[in-house]
């Protein structure tokens, strides 16, 4: 697996196409990647030091850690801090702030949370343990809900009455289209996000290209994925042209993968949802469908009326539709940092915030070289 | 890996009490913590100073500066691939020695024990840590056992504490870091915190891995011979040679620069890392060092750690600069840069 990864990071051919999009740039273009991996990889592999400064990477709103809404995060914890409960979340959710705390800190006062690696580790837990309820956290894009929709699916299959999910799903394409009508948008061109594409192939965004007349290039995670998503979005606009196109084929068909579709729209039903800074987004979300309605977490556990309270420093909102860079925040790097986060950006690897943290913070570093003796 | 440890293969040299588990009493000062010392800790780390059972061990340390350290070790499961509690005990401090270019000579143990913990594990525990001294060539000569109740300790704490002399004319501290300098690294990362990481998770990685726990004193002494041009020696334990670099970078106000191609990673540790979102510049080692050499004397370290058993993979990494002092820089793979801090708390899986 791994020296297969290696050809798609061979320094050479990035070479070649770092070169091919310096010379077919003749103008200033705003192309935003809309996944938070993708945004990981760009800052990890300094892919956006080496592009023409014509080319501006706008990060999207892909990171799930960090569209979760408040009100969602305050509720996990509520349900986390109740007796008798086991709750189950993917690691980079823990550190998460919810309006007075994150899960780290709801553990350290002696909730039981865990983190798991599959949803399916939480059925596993919920059979393991009877007189517990195990509660699954299932936030992500289209990406991760199949197998959140499978976790569902067989703990009705195994009949478990101590199984419940916390669902905050959202999903592509209407997030592009609240951003495509957005007056402050500078967006010309977006990077679709391929592991979101292989679920769910493309045909969801055909509209979205007619629309707007924009530029989908459904694109992978690799930096020379990365590059050739980037290559065919400059040579469309370069040529003003707005056509949707697939450079990740080795994974992605245009029907996506239908077995999975089928059980989530099983599982699963669209939703009005909130995105956390960001705002209400609609049809933007998934929701249990009725034949699991038994399985939703809010229903299960009292936790309607919360009140919640946003960090009034934090614009992680203006981050995640593209409008500030992390540096240009105020807060960025003084009151927040990966250690007191302000905002959820600030804390998953694949929040802008967070990235330009870990990775970014010195842009002067772009001239050091290791000495060709060594 | 760990179903073949046959716990019932110990036997205690002189049969405790009909006690098959530590119970309260062990630690009560009394006929049963005696008993836990005189047959079970005594006879595995047996030698001069410790036979004595004084308040304090005496001991005979030949003239020069001393180094002392000490480290507590709460590693959960107690076994898991390549080693144990014990072993890690041991080598941990002796590798806090040797870091400063000592040469390790005594340790002390001191044991935090749950109720309830088979007195038979304990055992193996205490024969590995014997032998993890041996293998280092230093004495276990103090101890300490204190009991807590059930559901109040993961089965064993271990506290080790050691101390070792400085050869005359050794002076290695992270603060000697300068520019120009090569930084090495003893051989493939990640190892320790992987291994952890699949039994713990009970994840599969490919090939089975297992912890590259080892105590590192050998290895220095052979560097130390081929050259006294060794600035700074550090082993990367918990936040990897991330956190490693960046104390070299702050202690000498030094900048550091890497290149990723360079870096030692077995196919296993990469595909964990890649499947969990990691890096492995953030995941624990317990027998890799790091050392910073100046220029003309880097090859004569290298060669040298590449003779010893546990240096055969050892490569040249990057090098200490004058720019951007306190921060260290990776050179990525396809040629760009990207700063590598210190990670915050625990290394978290990603979602997707």
């Amino acid at each position: 697996m791994v020296k297969y990864l290696d050809e798609f990071r061979n320094p050479e051919i990035a070479q070649r196409l770092f070169d091919e999009i310096r010379r077919m740039t003749t103008r200033p273009w705003a192309i935003m990647e809309v996944c938070g991996g993708q945004t990981h990889s760009i800052i990890r592999n300094g892919i956006d030091q080496l592009l023409p400064p014509e080319i501006e990477l706008i990060h999207g709103p892909g990171c799930p850690v960090c569209v979760t809404p408040l009100e969602t995060i305050d509720k996990a914890l509520k349900i986390a801090a109740q007796p008798g409960v086991i709750f189950c979340s993917f690691g980079d959710m823990l550190r998460v702030p919810g309006s007075e705390k994150d899960l780290f800190r709801v553990k350290s006062e002696g909730a039981d949370v865990r983190i798991v690696y599959s949803p399916l580790d939480a059925v596993k837990l919920a059979q393991a343990n009877p007189e517990r309820e195990v509660v699954f956290f299932a936030i992500g894009f289209e990406t991760t809900a199949p197998a959140n929709a499978m976790a569902v699916y067989q703990a009705k299959q195994l009949g478990l009455r101590n199984f419940s999910m916390l669902v905050s799903h959202v999903l592509v394409p209407p997030a592009i289209a609240a951003i495509m009508e957005s007056p402050a948008t500078r967006v010309q061109a977006f990077l679709a996000a391929g592991h979101v594409c292989t679920v769910m192939g493309y045909w969801e965004y055909e509209p979205l290209v007619e629309r707007y007349h924009v530029p989908i290039v459904v694109t992978g995670f690799e930096p020379l994925d990365v590059l050739e998503g980037i290559r065919r979005a400059v040579a469309q606009l370069e040529k003003g042209e707005a056509r949707l196109e697939n450079a990740y084929p080795r994974a992605v068909r245009r029907e996506g993968n239908t077995a999975a579709q089928k059980m989530l729209a099983d599982v699963f039903e669209v939703t009005d949802r909130a995105w956390r800074g960001i705002g209400v987004i609609p049809r933007s979300g998934w929701r249990l469908s009725e034949r699991y309605r038994d399985f939703d977490a809010e229903a299960r556990f009292a936790v309607a009326n919360i009140r919640t309270q946003e960090s009034p420093l934090c614009r992680s909102g203006e981050v995640l539709q593209g409008l500030l860079k992390p540096n240009q925040c105020p807060a960025f790097g003084k009151e927040c940092t990966p250690r007191t986060p302000l905002g959820a950006t600030m804390v998953s690897s694949e929040g802008a915030c967070a990235a330009y943290y870990q990775y970014g913070r010195f842009v002067q570093v772009e001239e050091t070289t290791v000495a060709p003796s060594v | 890996m760990i179903e073949s440890i046959d716990f019932t293969a110990w036997s205690c040299p002189l049969p405790l009490r009909s006690y098959p588990t530590i119970v309260m009493g062990h630690g009560g000062g009394g006929k049963l913590s005696a008993e836990l010392v005189e047959h079970l800790f005594a006879p595995a780390f047996r030698n001069a100073a410790l036979d004595a059972l004084g308040d304090a061990a005496v001991l005979t340390l030949e003239g020069g500066r001393l180094a002392y350290s000490t480290d507590s070790f709460v590693v959960r499961p107690l076994f898991f691939p390549g080693g144990n509690i014990g072993k890690l005990a041991v080598n941990g401090t002796v590798n806090d020695l040797a870091m400063m270019g000592a040469k390790p000579q005594y340790l002390t143990a001191g044991f935090i024990l749950e109720e309830g913990l088979l007195v038979s594990q304990l055992g193996v525990i205490v024969e590995e840590m014997a032998a993890a001294a041996r293998a280092a060539g230093v004495q276990i000569v103090a101890g300490d056992t204190k009991v807590v109740d059930k559901g109040h300790g993961d089965g064993v704490y271990i506290n080790t504490s050691g101390v070792g002399v400085i050869p005359e004319g050794v002076d290695i501290r992270p603060q000697r870091a300068q520019p120009g300098d090569v930084v090495i690294v003893s051989g493939e990362i990640g190892l320790h915190g992987v291994a952890i990481l699949s039994v713990r998770e009970g994840l599969e990685f490919g090939a089975p891995v297992e912890s590259d726990c080892a105590p590192l004193n050998g290895l220095v002494e052979a560097m130390l011979a081929a050259s006294r041009a060794i600035h700074v020696l550090r082993d990367p334990t918990r936040g990897g040679l991330a956190a490693t670099l960046n104390e070299i970078a702050r202690a000498a106000r030094v900048g550091v620069v890497y290149e990723e191609r360079r870096l030692p990673v077995p196919p296993a540790v990469a595909a964990a890392c890649e499947m969990l979102g990691m890096d492995p510049v953030y995941i624990a080692n317990e027998g890799k060092l790091v050392a910073v050499v100046a220029p003309e004397e880097a090859e004569v370290v290298l060669e040298a750690m590449r003779r010893h058993p546990l240096g055969a993979k050892a490569a040249i990494i990057g090098r200490i600069t004058a720019e951007h002092p306190g921060v260290v820089v990776a050179r990525t793979g396809i040629g760009g840069s990207r700063v590598v801090d210190m990670q915050v708390g625990e290394q978290l899986p990603r979602i997707c």
